[in-house]
């Protein structure tokens, strides 16, 4: 039987992803096992428990949804199998929709141009998503010092891969934003 | 026939919105009703007497209140009837209270149903027969399956009541997991010091047979009246002149080639062995599956050693049939364990903490062998890997429990307070030791539970880390425990030497064949299921099984002692009489028209329906047909409605009765 209640943000997070945040019983396994958690002011943990207690505001402004890496430690592990990824990503795009500044300059920036490699190679292409967030982001000196190696290393190749049928992928964003109008 | 019709206001719950009088009213121009009235409260002594005096008055051969539910007054006003010379079974209710006064507003909508309501109870009864309850015999006899603490107290209660019981134990010693710890919560009281003398008292009682080593292999029967097959595992050791000396497990050479299952792996027991050394009965058994003799027919140390001529290679499984009236379910259960489990496991193993196979994360299980005097170390905590002492201990709670990803949703209940005594008894023999404990919630609740769990923390200094824990790993001989306390909104990384994990409790394995085996339910984790979750909690839907300890649910000793109190309890009343009344509501088979294709007897969940052969005067076998047990049946109809050729009835539920009440309404 379905109560009627003013509709929550919570609500928002669970149409999204398809999970209620009142899932989580806050054991906070998520945050022990978080690689990003030392750069971030909140768990993420915490960031579920002001959206459970409807404190979106406070949810919008964590750095954590933002840093988040979408390694999926989190999710892979979570006891009540709550994919906190999704979550995370979740928050994001409400922020977005909201009209929030992203509480972590930059961030926004980074998704977009790692999404436009995807569109344009339907895989990462990591040379690509560094020009392309350097111009974004005009931070064009940052982590210069690393890129030697990186190429040594064959971590960053000056080609792109591309997927056999990117006419396929290009289809999906424009479907993806044909839904999303 | 002469139908009386009575209808009850229930003081304003049936009266506030039916027009009773209207109903009786109405009622009396039914066909076949003689006398309908009404009156206040129907179930009250001038209520009743209302009824005694005109089933007597008018001479009737049916009556129909119209009141309550069944569940309320049925046998009030059977007895009624009974009272006044009529069969009980002439007699139906008609449910205007939950049926329709609670749930309609409208008394003009209340009073036409009432009026439809009785017309269908007055069309059912015309067509009801006398009955009589079936009557069993109660043999007066108790089988108690399994002989952990649960199990000796349901056995010492009844027979301490005079009564005969036999226990069966599918290990070679009685006693069970109580017998494996080292101290109990929340007294630290020896757990071996408090049951070795109930298991003395078992094998001393001259009303309990103990059949160790044995399984039930087959259940017949039914309340009053199970017959029960028992599989006597051959020890190779004959019970009637071994002494339990002990040489011949002395003399075994086999001494490395399976770990003590009373040692939880942490040590070897020999091919010849008996679990521990206060096992009763004290009778060794030998593991055929390392011994030498049976794999080469070489060795024969034992047979030297014994001076009683006691060891006998070629002893078989014997089966043994026994008559008993109850049976008490006590069988226990398991830890889960952490490794990797096959894909068509319901449970999943934690690869975050190495699927267990690093050599100091042991369960809680393990942990009481090491703090016991009796166990591997003497009592000394030292780590299984290289025996140093440990500086530094985490203990995991909610290992499994609470974890649905792995497959578990309920609390294992027990571990909260275990782990805390774990701790306690650490820091109590390594004083110089760290103990963290990691949790989600405390579930303290019981007579000094919360008190002690604070005595570990405000005493003992035991460090509380509110969290879980998402990976162990191994890393210059420490064990890195990473988890989060949520408190703080820290991480938390610990270098262990050694990590308990409370693990969650399951049934036994083999829960769901024994289950099936006596026909009771059990869910989806094998754990057996009671009638009623308040107020008939030891009792199983099937009659006469009934239930104690952690079989049911995880449980403590307390309450696993009180259940098996409760489980006797209520045996005992079954042995308080020589003869059972059952409803006579059970199925009928039209043998003359039963083709013999059983479909009855495959979804038949009580195991009533049975074989019949049917033959000519010459002894020539003409068919087979069903036939039901009577004291089996339960009355649920299902072989009724599956029945192709119609050729099963319910008795008091019969096609033309139930036809009868829908003309009714027409």
């Amino acid at each position: 039987m379905h109560h009627a209640h003013p509709h929550t943000f919570s609500d928002d997070i669970a149409e999204l992803t398809g999970q209620d945040p009142s899932l989580c019983y806050q054991c906070g396994k998520c945050s022990a096992g978080c690689p990003v958690r030392a750069y971030t002011e909140s768990p993420p943990n915490r960031v579920v428990r002001y959206v459970q207690l409807g404190f979106d505001d406070e949810a919008l402004a964590s750095q954590t949804p933002w840093l988040c890496a979408g390694c999926m430690t989190c999710s892979t592990r979570c006891p009540k199998e709550f994919d906190l990824a999704a979550f995370m990503d979740a928050v994001r795009q409400l922020g977005i929709a909201r009209g929030v500044k992203p509480p972590v300059a930059d961030m926004r920036s980074f998704h977009e141009s790692f999404l436009s490699q995807i569109e344009s190679h339907g895989r990462a292409y990591e040379l690509g998503l560094v020009f392309s967030y350097k111009m974004a982001s005009l931070h064009l000196m940052q982590d210069v010092d690393v890129a030697p190696e990186m190429f040594l290393k064959g971590k960053i190749g000056v080609f792109p891969h591309n997927v056999r049928n990117t006419d396929a992928m290009k289809n999906i964003f424009r479907r993806a934003a044909e839904v999303k109008e | 026939m002469k139908i009386g019709v009575f209808i009850c206001y229930c003081g304003e719950n049936i009266g506030r919105t039916v027009d009773c009088a209207a109903v009786a009213q109405a009622c009396a121009s039914i066909p076949g009703v003689a006398v309908s009235v009404d009156y206040k409260y129907m179930c009250s002594d001038p209520g009743q007497n209302l009824i005694i005096n005109a089933i007597r008055e008018h001479r009737l051969d049916g009556v129909v209140v119209g009141s309550c539910s069944p569940h309320m007054h049925e046998k009030t006003f059977r007895k009624a009837c009974s009272n006044a010379g009529l069969n009980p079974f002439m007699f139906e209710m008609a449910n205007l209270r939950e049926h329709c006064s609670w749930i309609h507003d409208d008394i003009a909508v209340g009073t036409a149903k009432s009026i439809d309501l009785v017309r269908i109870a007055v069309e059912k009864v015309k067509r009801n027969e006398p009955l009589t309850p079936i009557r069993v015999p109660v043999t007066k006899r108790a089988l108690v399956i399994g002989g952990g603490i649960s199990g000796i107290q349901a056995a010492l209660d009844i027979a301490g009541a005079g009564f005969q019981v036999v226990l069966v134990e599918k290990e070679p010693s009685i006693g069970g997991h109580m017998s494996q710890l080292s101290e109990t919560f929340p007294t630290l009281d020896c757990s071996q010091c408090i049951l070795t003398p109930r298991m003395v008292e078992v094998y001393q009682h001259p009303n309990i047979t103990l059949m160790s080593y044995s399984e039930v292999e087959k259940v017949e029967g039914f309340i009053g009246n199970f017959s029960v097959t028992i599989r006597r595992k051959a020890r190779s050791v004959r019970a009637d002149l071994c002494t339990g000396c002990g040489d011949c497990v002395q003399k075994c050479p086999i001494k490395k080639k399976a770990y003590s299952e009373f040692e939880e792996g942490l040590a070897f027991r020999p091919a010849m062995y008996v679990p521990f050394p206060q096992a009763v009965p004290n009778i060794p058994v030998i593991d055929r599956a390392v011994c030498t003799y049976y794999k080469t027919g070489k060795c024969q140390a034992c047979v030297k050693a014994c001076g009683r001529g006691a060891i006998d290679f070629e002893q078989q499984d014997e089966f043994v049939t026994e008559a008993v009236g109850a049976i008490v379910v006590a069988t226990g259960y398991k830890l889960y364990t952490i490794d990797k489990k096959p894909d068509d496991s319901q449970y999943k193993g934690y690869g975050e903490y190495g699927y267990g196979v690093y050599k100091d994360v042991i369960d809680g299980l393990q942990f009481e062998r090491l703090a016991s005097a009796s166990g591997p170390t003497g009592g000394e905590i030292r780590r299984p890997s290289d025996k140093a002492v440990p500086k530094k201990i985490v203990f995991i709670q909610c290992v499994g429990s609470r974890d649905e990803s792995k497959g578990f949703s309920y609390c294992s209940k027990i571990c909260c307070m275990y782990t805390a005594k774990h701790a306690m008894l650490y820091k109590h023999k390594v004083h110089e030791g760290e103990a963290y404990v990691f949790y989600m919630d405390i579930r303290s609740g019981g007579k000094g539970y919360e008190e002690f769990v604070r005595r570990a923390i405000e005493e003992d200094h035991v460090k509380y880390i509110r969290g879980r824990v998402s990976r162990i790993y191994e890393k210059d001989g420490k064990y890195i425990v990473r988890g989060e306390d949520t408190i703080a909104g820290m991480q938390v990384e610990i270098d262990a030497d050694m990590v308990v994990l409370a693990t969650a409790m399951v049934p036994q394995p083999e829960s769901a064949v024994l289950a099936q085996k006596l026909g009771i339910a059990y869910d989806n984790h094998g754990y057996f299921v009671e009638v009623h979750p308040k107020l008939r909690p030891v009792e199983c839907s099937t009659g006469g099984i009934f239930l104690a300890g952690a079989c049911h649910s995880p449980r403590d000793i307390p309450e696993s002692v009180s259940m098996a109190s409760a489980a006797a309890a209520k045996a005992l009343v079954l042995f308080g009489s020589d003869v059972l009344e059952r409803e006579p509501v059970v199925a009928k088979v039209n043998e003359s028209t039963c083709a013999g294709c059983f479909y009855c007897q495959k979804v038949c969940a009580y195991n009533a329906v049975e074989r019949r052969e049917i033959r000519d005067r010459a002894g020539n076998l003409r068919k087979v047909v069903a036939y039901v047990n009577e004291g089996l049946c339960q009355g649920c109809g299902t072989c009724n409605a599956t029945c192709p050729s119609k050729s099963v009835e319910l008795i008091g539920f019969t096609d033309e009765q139930l036809y009868a009440e829908i003309h009714a309404l027409a």
